[in-house]
């Protein structure tokens, strides 16, 4: 408790997290004695196989649910409910579709009662900056799915979250779309620091954000390894295939991330069988 | 003359603005193939309903119907004939009445259904031993315990609209998806809050789709409760009838071609109000238009 007191704005401390669905003998356990911390104004990703309980556990910090046993800390405050302190971007869109992206953007202000002048002048700053501005009054059904991913992030961002939560943002968008909005990506962290926890199945996207890479076992869930990825910044996507060092960190994450997929087949998951197979590939082009 | 010629090359590649082009809709194939489909049908009708005297012996079904130009003769008529008017203005304000009180009851029903576990374990059985009685069923115990018949009538109405709208409004708020909730929660937003912004909103196209599917359903049930009740509060000696009852009482009196009429007239009702429900959708749900 005291290390969690003294501990800075964004932060976030798991501490012997343990969730699982149903009762009794039938409790089925999802995230199992999961430690682990997200350190403030880092960029912490996340990286497991698809299936391992990821999104449970990212459900649990945001505070949607609860877990079964443990303790979640968000800026040193235990987590109870729902906060703007930590806010999540979702697997594919979760804009309100029957608003206008000027309108998403600007819901958590006015839901607050917080909008004024100055939340609608930020807003059209950080269109701007999403590079939004000419569709600020699209519905997102008109929008393209990297513009609403960026919509999405302007959303999040004009509430000023201590800490992003981003649950594989970039999953679904076609390779070009996903590598623009990763250099966009990056660029918006350099620019401003701010704790994010970014969780993906992609290794590549893992190394080109992270400061800190976790990899986790598969279901239930429990933290396998931490890798610093102390790579400088700022950072080429193609240029990070030719580094040592990069590569290095990739195949240390690979093997382990491996053994889990393994298991995980072993278990007869589909979504196991198909990361090996992405494995592979990476491994001949690595 | 060539820099002219250019322009208007380059021009011909942009495509012209929409409201510039206008198509007569007289040449379009589909509006060309419904001409036809509908002057084919009225010769069938026509040759068959005469058949008795170019034939020497009637067709069976077509031969004893009316035929479309003596209902054309008939309608001719009618339309002079205020009574007629009447009756399209007494099932037009049954209909109104029936669905608006639908609406008003049953879309916040719906919502309650949907938001509360309470009330919807308290009420929600209740509403689905009723709801498998068709409308009509109730005509007999409504004209019992409403005070008049032409409450009676609207209440029956009422019943037809008011599972349909219900069940779509339950089934279209349990349909948000989760994460637009969880997003507006983690943004600070209060309970009237998601419920005014992204509930409400959320269940609009289904409310829509239950009114689109009502509408109809009343057109079904005002005839039918016409008939069976005798007409309402003006019964058959003045107008208070409604088409329902202009039928049956055209069926009475012997008078065939107005049978065809008033069936007409409520084809003609009822497609008016579907049209009209669906310019109200498009206008109070933007957002889908646009897909």
């Amino acid at each position: 408790m005291s290390e969690a007191q003294t501990s800075r704005t964004g932060e976030i401390v798991v501490r012997n997290v343990s969730k699982a669905y149903g009762y009794g003998p039938f409790a089925a356990p999802v995230v199992e004695d999961c430690s682990f911390t997200v350190e403030s104004n880092k960029f912490t990703v996340m990286i497991g196989p698809s299936g391992a309980g990821k999104s449970t556990l990212i459900r649990l910090i945001a505070g949607f649910e609860k877990p079964t046993r443990g303790e979640i800390f968000a800026s040193g405050k235990p987590v109870t409910g729902p906060g703007k302190d930590r806010l999540v971007v979702f697997q594919e869109t979760a804009l309100f579709p029957w608003m206008t992206t000027a309108k998403n953007v600007l819901y958590g202000p006015q839901a607050r009662g917080e909008a004024n002048a100055a939340t609608k002048i930020l807003a059209d700053f950080l269109l701007d900056k999403v590079g939004l501005r000419a569709f600020r009054s699209r519905y997102p059904a008109q929008l393209s799915g990297g513009m609403q991913r960026r919509a999405e992030l302007a959303r999040a961002l004009i509430n000023n979250p201590d800490v992003m939560i981003l649950d594989e943002p970039f999953r679904g968008l076609d390779a070009m779309t996903k590598k623009l909005m990763l250099d966009y990506f990056a660029k918006l962290c350099e620019d401003e620091k701010r704790t994010n926890f970014f969780v993906t199945t992609d290794i590549d996207e893992a190394i080109f954000l992270a400061d800190r890479l976790i990899v986790m076992s598969h279901r239930p869930t429990k933290v396998r390894a931490v890798i610093e990825v102390d790579l400088p910044r700022p950072r080429d996507y193609a240029a990070l295939f030719r580094d040592d060092r990069a590569n290095a960190i990739k195949l240390e994450a690979l093997s382990l991330l491996h053994e889990e997929a393994m298991k995980a087949f072993a278990g007869g998951s589909k979504a196991a069988a198909d990361f090996i197979e992405a494995y592979k590939r990476r491994s001949v082009t690595a | 003359m060539a820099d002219i010629a250019g322009t208007v090359s380059s021009e011909s590649q942009t495509r012209p603005p929409r409201t510039l082009r206008w198509r007569n809709p007289f040449l379009a194939l589909g509006t060309q193939r419904a001409l036809i489909s509908v002057t084919v049908a009225l010769i069938i009708w026509e040759l068959g309903s005469t058949s008795g005297t170019w034939l020497g012996h009637a067709l069976p079904v077509l031969g004893v119907v009316p035929s479309p130009v003596s209902v054309a003769r008939a309608w001719a008529q009618l339309i002079r004939d205020p009574g007629y008017w009447q009756s399209w203005y007494w099932s037009t304000l049954r209909v109104l009445l029936g669905f608006t009180a639908a609406m008003l009851v049953g879309i916040p029903f719906g919502l309650l259904l949907a938001i509360n576990k309470t009330f919807r374990g308290i009420a929600f059985p209740v509403f689905e031993l009723l709801r498998p009685i068709p409308p009509l069923a109730w005509v007999p115990a409504s004209i019992i315990f409403w005070p008049t018949q032409e409450l009676s009538i609207d209440f029956v109405i009422f019943l037809g609209a008011f599972y349909t709208i219900v069940l779509n409004v339950v089934g279209g708020a349990r349909a948000i998806d989760i994460r637009l909730i969880q997003a507006a929660r983690s943004m600070g937003a209060s309970r009237v809050n998601i419920f005014r912004r992204i509930i409400l909103p959320g269940v609009l196209p289904s409310i829509c789709t239950g009114m689109e599917v009502g509408i109809g359903i009343t057109w079904e049930v005002v005839i039918a409760a016409e008939m069976i009740s005798g007409g309402g509060s003006g019964g058959a000696t003045s107008s208070g009838g409604g088409l329902g009852f202009f039928i049956w009482n055209s069926y009475i009196g012997g008078s065939y071609p107005d049978i065809i009429v008033g069936m007409f007239s409520i084809g003609i009702a009822g497609y008016l109000s579907s049209a009209a429900v669906r310019l109200i959708e498009t206008r109070i749900t933007p957002w889908r238009r646009l897909r």
